[in-house]
């Protein structure tokens, strides 16, 4: 096991654990307003202080963590779900006007500036948890469309797949049973990295206020609503960001690691 | 090379600090920063406080004018005359007042302006101020003559408000990008999205002001505000965004802080038509399970006076009605398990963008949590807010500052967005208007008072509390607000 891959397992597994406990437990409930107890720095009761409503700051990263996660992993999810489906068939029916329509429109919404029409889809349609995934996830569609095209394009050269061809598959069949589980892989290992990107643009978004809606706590809102205390209470600040920082960091490594592991070519070349 | 370089740096910091100096000795210019923007500079045809906050007192006058102590003074009038039965005001106008286009003020314009804001189509905003004003006539060049259709007490008062500055019938049609009025200062350039700068009325009838030039700012992002007051990009903040930065300002010997009152009542507002908060037991167990100080304390960081009812604490019939609608959860369940809510009701709390509204409504939130009412936050923009809440009265709670001075009137307007709807207050406040006996008056608007407070109309939070953050040497600053305003003509600079 590389470095990388260890560093990002054991920095994602703490994030996605701390996400999973807090179903569980959290030390405080993360809603309760303490007005008393605000703004207490790091200490032994509030292991990450409080904020300026007096909640716990671990309790509300813990929840921070799940909000990020759901956000970030249903994001990946709808890009898997539609984008693999089209690079499959774009790469099956290779040059004819069904690959044209689906490649281009791929081109279509790459070209807008992601971010941007997130927070265009979710100032219309309304701020809020589920319009974020929904315009984080469309943005994944096209970047697993094209992967999947790229790699099962050089896959349908290879003699299995002609082989499979021969024996009488149809192209459906084929692209089900040989070329997802070839490209599978690449599929894991851009999606952790799109899992991390999700996590960042949810951050952005919450930030922004369009995100998750209070109480429930998020770590761009975090962010947003420590700005003017940073001065006097940089803890606010400091562990969102922190968070954020060790969660997308986590995953690049995980992505990283993982490629260097399942990579067949560079697994050849190590041996 | 590095002499030279040496030298550069060298001459460079004397020609600053040379120009440091010519600055601290002949400051006869301000900047002022506003959070919001203007949206046209017409206090005649828009409710926007941002365009008082330019042009009131400085551009345009009226009048009569509010001081900074909230009193209501002469201002265009010279004096007044009032008969007997209160029915017919006579203004005396000061002579030689001049507007900024050269041409003179006279009775002629002062019945422009009042016709203009009772006609049909007036574009008012606060038509209900003039609404008793049956004819305005002119006797001669420099007197008019106003018949109410009833005795108006407050009358004096709402023509000092930013609405009832006079205009001039010549420049009317650009006023909203070309102010022209009687005022100390002259609309100089407006950068839209930066600044608006105004300049001295060499012409002015009255005591020439101090300052030269001033320049007002806008920045709306807290963030921003903190950084460029820090800077000293700016001079004054009219009424900082942030209160959990003043200890900071305090703390600095560059810096004053300026806490005062606003007439803002700060309330939950309550959508009275919607059930279930057509139930005055409903109501009631709101405004038992919210705790004021704590609202003040997390949302505010302290600045701020409870109130139990719509009416501003300084104000001298002024009731405490606070214990009316003092903190008790249990009673609040109570309350609400007799309305037959015994497990809660779920609604919406729109936040408009202050942080008032903002963070007061998550602490509201969590408050009407622990009695069981689910209170789901929908944080919406201005435009959003007017559009849903205010006019299309989709909502069941809200958070929002009311910042008219003296507007218990609201009350008594079934139509308004919180839609509350009671003949016994509409009764009162007729009776009010027709009063002119000060005592009377007061003991009529504690009534009204209690009135509302014990229907439980909103949820009444807090007195919304003016904070101005301002250089070490600036003088003559409103610590309190009595209306949208900041007056140049009594500001100036310490040496």
């Amino acid at each position: 096991m590389s470095r990388n891959l260890f560093l990002g397992t054991f920095l994602s597994s703490l994030v996605v654990l701390a996400a999973l406990i807090s179903f569980v437990w959290t030390p405080y409930d993360y809603s309760a307003l303490s007005i008393p107890e605000k703004l207490q720095p790091p200490n032994v009761e509030h292991w990450f202080g409080t904020d300026h409503f007096g909640r716990d700051m671990f309790s509300m990263i813990m929840v921070g963590a799940r909000t990020s996660i759901a956000v970030a992993l249903v994001a990946v999810g709808i890009g898997m779900a539609l984008g693999v489906p089209l690079g499959l068939t774009a790469a099956a029916r290779k040059g004819s006007w069904l690959d044209e329509v689906i490649m281009r429109g791929n081109d279509l919404v790459f070209a807008f500036p992601s971010l941007v029409i997130a927070i265009l889809i979710t100032a219309v349609f309304g701020a809020g948890a589920i319009n974020a995934i929904i315009a984080i996830g469309i943005f994944n569609i096209p970047v697993f469309a094209r992967i999947t095209r790229g790699a099962a394009l050089s896959l349908w050269e290879r003699e299995f797949i002609l082989a499979a061809r021969v024996s009488g598959k149809g192209a459906a069949r084929i692209s089900v049973e040989h070329i997802l589980p070839n490209v599978a892989n690449l599929l894991i290992v851009q999606g952790t990295i799109q899992f991390s990107l999700g996590i960042l643009a949810e951050a952005g978004l919450s930030y922004v206020g369009l995100g998750a809606q209070p109480p429930t706590p998020s770590w761009g809102r975090m962010l947003a609503d420590a700005q003017t205390m940073v001065s006097f209470a940089p803890h606010l600040a400091l562990i969102p960001g922190v968070a954020i920082i060790v969660t997308v960091l986590g995953l690049n490594l995980l992505g990283d690691g993982l490629r260097d592991w399942l990579d067949p070519r560079i697994r050849v070349a190590r041996a | 090379m590095t002499k030279f370089m040496f030298r550069t740096f060298a001459s460079t910091l004397a020609v600053g600090v040379g120009l440091l100096a010519t600055q601290a000795f002949a400051k006869s210019d301000i900047t002022i920063a506003m959070q919001l923007e203007p949206p046209h500079l017409d206090p005649t045809s828009a409710a926007a406080q941002a365009i008082d906050s330019v042009v009131y007192t400085n551009i345009f006058e009226g009048l009569t004018r509010f001081m900074g102590d909230g009193s209501v003074v002469p201002g265009l009038a010279e004096s007044w005359e009032i008969s007997d039965d209160g029915m017919v005001y006579t203004f005396r106008l000061r002579d030689g007042v001049t507007f900024h286009d050269g041409t003179t003020m006279d009775a002629e314009d002062v019945k422009f302006t009042l016709d203009r804001a009772t006609a049909e189509d007036s574009a008012n905003a606060q038509k209900a101020l003039f609404a008793g004003i049956e004819s305005v006539e002119v006797v001669d060049p420099l007197t008019v003559k106003v018949t109410l259709s009833e005795p108006n007490g407050n009358f004096l008062f709402n023509l000092a408000w930013g609405d009832a500055v006079i205009v001039a019938p010549d420049s009317i049609e650009n006023i909203k990008t070309n102010p022209v009025g009687t005022g100390a200062y002259t609309f100089g350039n407006w950068v839209q999205g930066d600044s608006i700068t105004l300049n001295r009325n060499r012409d002015y009838w009255g005591d020439q002001p101090t300052l030269e030039t001033a320049t007002f700012k806008f920045i709306s992002d807290p963030t921003a505000a903190f950084a460029a007051m820090m800077a000293e990009d700016v001079d004054v903040f009219d009424n900082f965004p942030a209160p959990e930065n003043l200890p900071q300002f305090d703390a600095d010997p560059r810096f004053q802080v300026l806490v005062g009152t606003t007439e803002g009542e700060t309330i939950l507002s309550t959508n009275n038509k919607q059930p279930p908060f057509d139930d005055i037991l409903v109501r009631q167990a709101m405004a038992h399970a919210i705790d004021r100080q704590a609202i003040i304390d997390g949302a505010m960081f302290g600045y701020g006076t409870p109130i139990g009812t719509h009416f501003a604490p300084h104000h001298p019939a002024y009731v405490d009605l606070t214990g009316e609608s003092a903190y008790d959860p249990e009673q609040a369940k109570a309350l609400l398990a007799e309305a037959g809510f015994e497990n809660g009701f779920e609604t919406t709390l729109h936040l408009p963008p202050p942080s008032y509204a903002r963070r007061g409504g998550e602490i509201v939130a969590a408050q009407l949590a622990e009695v069981g009412i689910t209170a789901e936050i929908i944080n919406v923009e201005w435009a959003q807010w007017l559009e849903s809440v205010f006019r299309g009265k989709d909502f069941g709670l809200t958070i929002v500052s009311h910042t008219e001075p003296m507007d218990i009137g609201i009350y008594a307007r079934p139509d308004y967005y919180f839609q509350y709807e009671s003949t016994d207050f509409q009764a009162l406040m007729d009776t009010l208007n027709a009063t002119t006996d000060p005592d009377e008056r007061t003991r009529l608007l504690g009534e009204a008072q209690r009135l509302i407070s014990t229907d439980y109309v909103n949820g009444y939070l807090f007195q919304l509390a003016k904070l101005g953050v301002a250089k070490a040497g600036v003088q003559g600053l409103w610590a309190n607000a009595p209306t949208a305003a900041i007056d140049l003509t009594q500001i100036s600079w310490s040496e």
